[in-house]
């Protein structure tokens, strides 16, 4: 029987910062005041947990990794003869180490990408792969802004064993990879940009969701909801779109190439602002009324400050909190187990604005109330 | 909890074909003898009385099967079935999958209910008529509401009558153009968002709040002119009771909406609460579950909706009327919301349903409320004292006729979820449990609901085997992971596999169109 290929990255790094409070461990410096503080790597940890779960199909599972702490050690602790491909050069490993290692499984055809480590991680999965291979994360990482991670290890572990075993009926999914800078965390300041979308499988089983959440569902209420938005779309009024896939079928509805990273603007369902910045928006709002459309980004339920910090305090006060439409799938809103919407937009008097309830639209004619705190 | 031993078990396999590619050419159940021959001199060819459009052009294809085949088919595939009379029913949460004692039915299959033909005049069905005047005088007691409709055919039926009715009542008042929202909560039954929504209103759901209830802050942020009404459910499927209801009716009344009180978990709050105290201008009960015609696929369904005041006059047609003498069918009303469906509903749902009344009384409807609500109590305790069971939301609070768990530590812990637990229970002879109504809030979750008619053993049976597949999940994972292993059916296929209507037919006729185009290993032929 031919062995299904599953690729594994661990960044052993990777949430070394969180148990002795430093807030991640990206760059050198911390990584080194993380081990005199006595920091124990996590993810090496959580990477066995996850792949004991793979351990009832070892036999038809080939397991391609990297050397040592990389992915070698856990699959042989977990009893698996991994096949080791690459090198690392230096004693502790890089984001380049992680980068290469998922390009080379990429090209070694292997069935699905795992990786343990936290935002960082997905990142450097992402500049790798982009949306063009198969990748899910194991949760690691100090902070989690990125969507691309399973519940648990061993819910990781689990759908992956499925993934490989059905490939073909379990269904993948964009998800977002978002990081922030972590000095300016450090600083208290929160700076979070959305990188990208990777392709990760999903069942509704392994991330909270609705129970008729199918990725075919999910399709259909963000084609729900683009219905919604447009019409009711006033002619004289210009619409500031936010970042996301939500957001973006509304682009794809009227027939527009959106920037799914970036903000657009509309007017008369014409497009006359492509990927703007905040100086941009201020000039376009200036002279008409504007409404902001935005959805949640990421997996913590920001609704501003997370991704789309071009919509600054500036321009949430000229356009002013009654035109603004949140837009999220149930299944999105529900991945938050219940827990507030967030806003940080860097001035608290507008984040005290934005503050209290809001109606999402989650398909045509239909909202759900949810709570914005700060 | 007490240390059961769990029944041996095995279900009959069959290995049953699918009937259409049963029998043989020519094999027949029945020979019909032709038609004599003076009738058909009178009356000529029986074709000749249907028009040319309408005829079939080929002979249908339906297999070719003797009596016995058919009936031997179709009595293994009943033994392949877990029903709710062979087995404990508590796992159907949400359902009050009650035991329906047979002299109900008896009574129901009597020639008077049996042989009553739908068209027959008002003179002849008085007995009939009867009852169902009767039965809407007791669940007038029962809910304070001033008239009932056996109308609906269920509980969603329900529910879509009354958003018939709110609409009727906004549009009399010439309010239906600015009353467009309908507000429901998330963990009321869906049947109120998407009846609301397909009368035609916006729907808007409310979260709940730290406590689990629905939170009634959200509800006063989005009340306005623009309300048409309020359908909710209470208590909800986390068998939590809204103990600020009223307030939800009077901040809805305030704006100048109605309020629809979704009854059909009212098996905890039979005799104790009535619907007019809190308020509600309308609400529903389901006879097929709280009044014992039996649920699910043993017979009808009934969704009885009542509504008090002015709003009698918009209930459906026929209403059934009684001027002391005589019973009548009055169809000319001329607020009704106009027919919903034809003749008067499933009667016989009704009559059972009196009868089971009757035979409780008042002070038995009462205990049974009470009975419910004591043993939901006693399987929480058994529950919650197995490891990997949770019970999310309102903590302290006691719940009343079910509660909604949630197997996420579980998960977390082992893996292995509620989906599983779910495959595994069946092996005991027991019927799998009810996860969730949509949306899925309590991660992995199930809902038990242990009416009034199970007893203490029946409890703790069903507890054993909760307990026993979650030990399983701890200690001996595979067991779960490769369950059933006692059952008809080895594996079920999730909710993923089958939800691509490219891969799936419904039909055997679209099974066959489908499978020309499919080559031998599945794929798809371009």
């Amino acid at each position: 029987m031919k062995r299904k290929k599953l690729g594994l990255i661990v960044t052993p790094i990777a949430g070394i910062g969180g148990r002795v409070g430093l807030k991640g461990s990206d760059g050198p410096e911390i990584l080194k005041r993380a081990l005199e503080l006595g920091a124990v790597p996590e993810s090496p940890r959580r990477a066995v947990e996850a792949l004991r779960r793979l351990e009832p199909a070892r036999e038809s599972i080939e397991v391609v990794t990297y050397p040592d702490e990389m992915g070698e050690s856990e699959a042989r602790e977990c009893g698996f003869a991994p096949t080791v491909i690459g090198r690392v050069r230096a004693r502790e490993t890089t984001a380049e180490d992680t980068e290469s290692a998922a390009r080379e499984m990429m090209r070694f055809g292997v069935a699905l990408i795992v990786f343990a480590g936290g935002d960082g991680t997905a990142r450097n999965i992402y500049n790798a792969v982009g949306d063009r291979w198969p990748a899910l994360g194991i949760p690691a990482g100090v902070k989690i802004h990125s969507a691309v991670y399973a519940t648990s290890p061993a819910n990781a572990g689990e759908l992956a064993l499925k993934y490989l075993r059905q490939a073909g009926s379990i269904p993948l999914r964009d998800a977002e990879v978002m990081d922030i800078d972590e000095r300016a965390f450090r600083e208290n300041r929160v700076s979070a940009e959305l990188y990208g979308y990777l392709k990760v499988p999903y069942e509704r089983n392994r991330v909270q969701s609705a129970k008729a959440g199918s990725a075919t569902g999910d399709a259909v209420a963000m084609d729900e909801i683009a219905c919604d938005v447009i019409n009711k779309m006033e002619d004289d009024t210009l619409y500031v779109i936010g970042p996301g896939t939500t957001t973006q079928a509304i682009m794809e509805k009227l027939e527009f190439q959106g920037t799914l990273l970036g903000v657009d603007v509309i007017q008369g369902k014409r497009s006359i602002g492509s990927d703007v910045n905040e100086s941009q928006l201020l000039k376009f709002a200036e002279d008409r009324r504007a409404r902001i459309i935005v959805t949640i980004i990421g997996g913590q339920g920001y609704i501003f400050g997370r991704g789309n910090q071009q919509i600054s305090a500036r321009v949430i006060k000229k356009v002013g909190k009654e035109n603004i439409m949140v837009v999220a799938t149930e299944n999105k809103l529900l991945t938050l187990f219940g827990k507030d919407l967030l806003v940080d937009t860097g001035d608290p008097e507008i984040d005290d604005m934005l503050s209290g309830y809001v109606r999402v639209t989650t398909g045509l004619h239909r909202s759900i109330v949810c709570k914005v705190t700060r | 909890m007490k240390d059961l031993k769990l029944r041996r078990y095995h279900a009959p396999v069959w290995s049953e074909p699918v009937i259409m590619t049963m029998g043989q050419k020519g094999e027949r159940g029945i020979r019909v003898p032709g038609v004599d021959e003076e009738i058909a001199n009178r009356v000529g060819q029986a074709r000749s009385l249907i028009p040319d459009g309408m005829r079939r052009k080929e002979q249908p294809r339906l297999p070719e099967l003797s009596q016995p085949h058919v009936l031997r088919h179709y009595l293994r595939l009943s033994q392949q079935t877990l029903g709710m009379e062979t087995g404990i029913d508590i796992s159907e949460g949400t359902c009050t999958m009650k035991y329906s004692p047979k002299v109900n039915e008896q009574i129901a299959r009597s020639p008077q209910v049996l042989e009553v033909h739908p068209l027959q005049d008002e003179e002849t069905i008085q007995g009939i008529l009867e009852i169902v005047y009767r039965f809407d005088q007791l669940l007038q007691e029962i809910s304070g509401m001033d008239g009932f409709s056996f109308q609906p055919g269920g509980g969603s039926h329900a529910t879509y009558t009354n958003a018939c009715v709110f609409r009727k009542y906004h549009d009399l008042r010439g309010e239906l153009e600015q009353r467009r929202e309908i507000i429901t909560t998330v963990f009321s039954h869906p049947c109120n968002a998407a009846t609301a929504a397909t009368a035609g209103f916006d729907v808007i759901t409310l979260m709940p709040d730290e406590n689990g209830y629905p939170d009634l802050e959200a509800l006063k942020a989005v009340v306005s002119e623009r309300t048409a009404g309020l359908m909710m459910t209470n208590p909800e499927d986390t068998g939590i009771y809204n103990p600020r209801i009223d307030e939800f009716v009077r901040t809805v009344h305030d704006a100048g909406g109605l309020c629809f009180y979704d009854q059909a978990n009212a098996n905890g709050i039979l005799g104790i609460a009535r619907a007019r105290e809190a308020g509600f201008d309308a609400c529903h009960f389901n006879l097929h579950k709280t009044f014992s015609s039996p649920h699910g696929c043993e017979g009808p369904a009934c969704g009885a909706y009542g509504v008090r005041g002015e709003l009698t006059a918009l209930l459906p047609v026929p209403v059934v009327t009684f001027d002391g003498e005589k019973y009548h069918l009055d169809d000319h009303r001329s607020r009704s919301i106009g027919k919903i469906r034809s003749f008067l509903g499933n009667l016989q749902c009704v009559v059972k349903a009196y009868a089971w009344t009757m035979s409780m009384g008042a002070e038995g409807l009462v205990q049974v409320a009470e009975t419910s609500v004591l043993n939901n109590n006693y399987l929480e305790k058994m529950l919650l004292e197995i490891k990997g069971v949770t019970k999310p939301y309102a903590e302290g609070k006691t719940r009343l006729d079910q509660v909604r768990y949630s197997l996420e530590k579980l998960k977390n812990e082992t893996g292995i979820g509620t989906v599983e637990v779910q495959r595994r229970m069946v092996d005991f002879g027991i019927q799998s449990y009810w996860m969730s109504h949509h949306p899925w809030i309590v991660p992995e979750p199930f809902t038990p609901e242990p009416c009034e008619t199970y007893s203490k053993e029946d409890c703790e049976y069903w507890a054993a085997v909760i307990r026993q597949a979650c030990e399983e999940a701890y200690a001996n994972p595979d067991t779960i992971v490769n369950a059933p292993h006692h059952q008809t059916v080895a594996r079920m296929r999730s909710i993923e596999d089958v939800d691509d209507p490219e891969k799936w037919a419904m039909t055997w006729r679209a099974f066959q169109r489908k499978s020309k185009h499919h080559k031998s290993d599945g794929s798809r032929q371009r």
